[in-house]
């Protein structure tokens, strides 16, 4: 065991919102494990991940022209975090698509750092946070585009449904721009239910608790929207779902 | 059918609803018009039991039944149905999803067996068709990208198939062209014109009742009903207006 290996804090801006007991009782060489991925030049990946308890760490080189895409359902807890560092050759393609869901005192987050390493490269991650209880759900996004890398198109979208007083949700986009002839888009909007929805749900005979889970299931089927099977689509939304206990409607 | 007696009703503490008193037999149309601010809509709101009109005097008996007492999607079960001005916009949420939830949620409420894939979609092409809406809009997100008349005629394709005995129809007649206008109001005839079935039809102006002939005719204004009279009041005040008539 190396003991000058230095775990890191929430004084770290990449941690900030982590749990810090974790952190403290953390093991340095767990956090010092990375998964790696290449993807080869004009080749594509896609993935489908249940995120576990812990620290979890990917690594992805995306070659030439090829296309990673990443959708990840992250329901565990208390402390569940998963992290991607994706690097972006000419032309190539990132995809992303996030959960948080969870109630009690769940703390739940995606962090991704993607690097427009050359031209032409294009990223777009959609994250949707669904929480209630005490829980908190968390997206630090940064995107980083090197000097030479013209004509990159980067987006990234994060919004949050809070059911319930005591729920939080904590976005931190970050945009590192170093080309000039790029775009990048990012948003994000943090709120409740809406209810003007819910009642004319409700004038149509709808239960309240169904009316609530046919709202917040379109909400999190953005995160998966780009998942081309349709019943791959349909299993990860029904398993996002699953993670709603009936405290939750 | 529908009786109300001395509804008091405010919102955000602000007193909109001052002694409502009407009652509406099966088989009848009654006509609601008022000016702007008189509590119309406020009235349709309450019916439907939306969250913040607070009922603070009267009472609502709908068949027998204490309607205050029962939640908006019970309401909705128990046969009563709201027809919005301002049908809303559930992005994500398509039409025969919706539909069909509530079809079978007011079902189930009743004590009925939920409909099938096939027997709902033959209802929903069915009633579709008579207010000449294209059945595409089954797949489309709830009323996104809808024009006004299109959000109006899709509020009657709900009606259609989810049969309510009870119809209160906020202004359904705001935002329709000419044609529209008469599609919608054919289709409220094909729908709701039956002896144990009854409509309060809200809106500011005659023209709906050119082609929904109304049994009754009431004015709203000040949060109470200040006059009622047969279908000839509707055209007396188009033509001398709520002043003169108030």
């Amino acid at each position: 065991m190396n003991d000058l290996a230095t775990l890191p804090t929430t004084r770290d801006e990449d941690w900030r919102y982590a749990d810090p007991d974790w952190l403290a009782a953390a093991d340095p060489a767990v956090l010092a494990q990375w998964r790696e991925l290449e993807v080869p030049a004009g080749g594509a990946i896609s993935e489908t991940r249940d995120v576990a308890a812990g620290v979890e760490r990917l690594r992805v080189h995306v070659g030439r022209d090829a296309r990673f895409a990443l959708f990840c359902i992250n329901a565990a807890g208390p402390y569940a975090r998963a992290e991607v560092e994706v690097t972006l050759e000419e032309g190539a393609h990132f995809e992303f698509g996030g959960v948080t869901i969870g109630g009690g005192d769940a703390r739940q987050e995606f962090v991704t750092r993607v690097v427009h390493a050359h031209p032409h490269a294009t990223s777009n991650q959609t994250v949707r946070a669904v929480q209630w209880g005490r829980s908190i759900g968390n997206f630090l996004g940064r995107i980083e585009v090197v000097r030479d890398a013209q004509k990159t198109d980067a987006a990234q979208n994060f919004r949050a449904i809070l059911l319930e007083k005591g729920a939080t949700a904590n976005a931190k986009p970050e945009l590192e721009i170093f080309a000039d002839d790029v775009k990048c888009a990012h948003g994000a909007a943090i709120g409740a239910l809406d209810q003007t929805a819910a009642f004319y749900m409700a004038a149509r005979g709808i239960p309240p608790e169904v009316a609530r889970k046919l709202l917040i299931r379109a909400f999190v089927a953005d995160a998966f929207a780009a998942i081309e099977d349709a019943d791959l689509r349909e299993q990860m939304l029904e398993k996002a779902l699953a993670a709603l206990g009936e405290e939750a409607l | 059918m529908l009786k109300i007696e001395n509804l008091h009703a405010e919102i955000d503490g602000k007193q909109i609803l001052n002694g409502l008193t009407l009652e509406v037999g099966a088989g009848e149309v009654h006509a609601i018009m008022g000016p702007n601010g008189a509590g119309k809509s406020t009235l349709g709101y309450v019916l439907g039991g939306r969250p913040g009109y607070e009922v603070t005097q009267g009472s609502v008996t709908f068949n027998g039944q204490d309607l205050l007492e029962l939640e908006p999607h019970e309401r909705a079960a128990a046969g009563m149905f709201l027809g919005f001005q301002y049908p809303v916009e559930i992005p994500g949420v398509s039409f025969a999803q919706f539909l069909r939830e509530a079809v079978n949620a007011q079902r189930k409420g009743r004590g009925e067996e939920a409909l099938s894939g096939g027997e709902f979609l033959k209802l929903a092409k069915e009633k579709a068709g008579l207010l000449r809406l294209d059945m595409d809009m089954l797949k489309r997100p709830v009323n996104v990208g809808f024009s006004g008349g299109e959000k109006k005629r899709a509020e009657m394709v709900q009606m259609g198939i989810l049969d309510p005995s009870f119809a209160v129809l906020d202004e359904t007649d705001s935002g329709l062209d000419i044609d529209a206008l008469r599609i919608v109001g054919e289709g409220i005839n094909a729908i709701m014109r039956a002896p144990d079935k009854a409509v309060l039809l809200i809106t500011h102006y005659q023209r709906l009742l050119d082609y929904v002939k109304p049994d009754v005719v009431h004015v709203l204004a000040k949060g109470r009903i200040v006059k009622t009279g047969g279908p000839e009041l509707a055209l007396e005040l188009e033509e001398q207006g709520y002043e003169a008539v108030v």
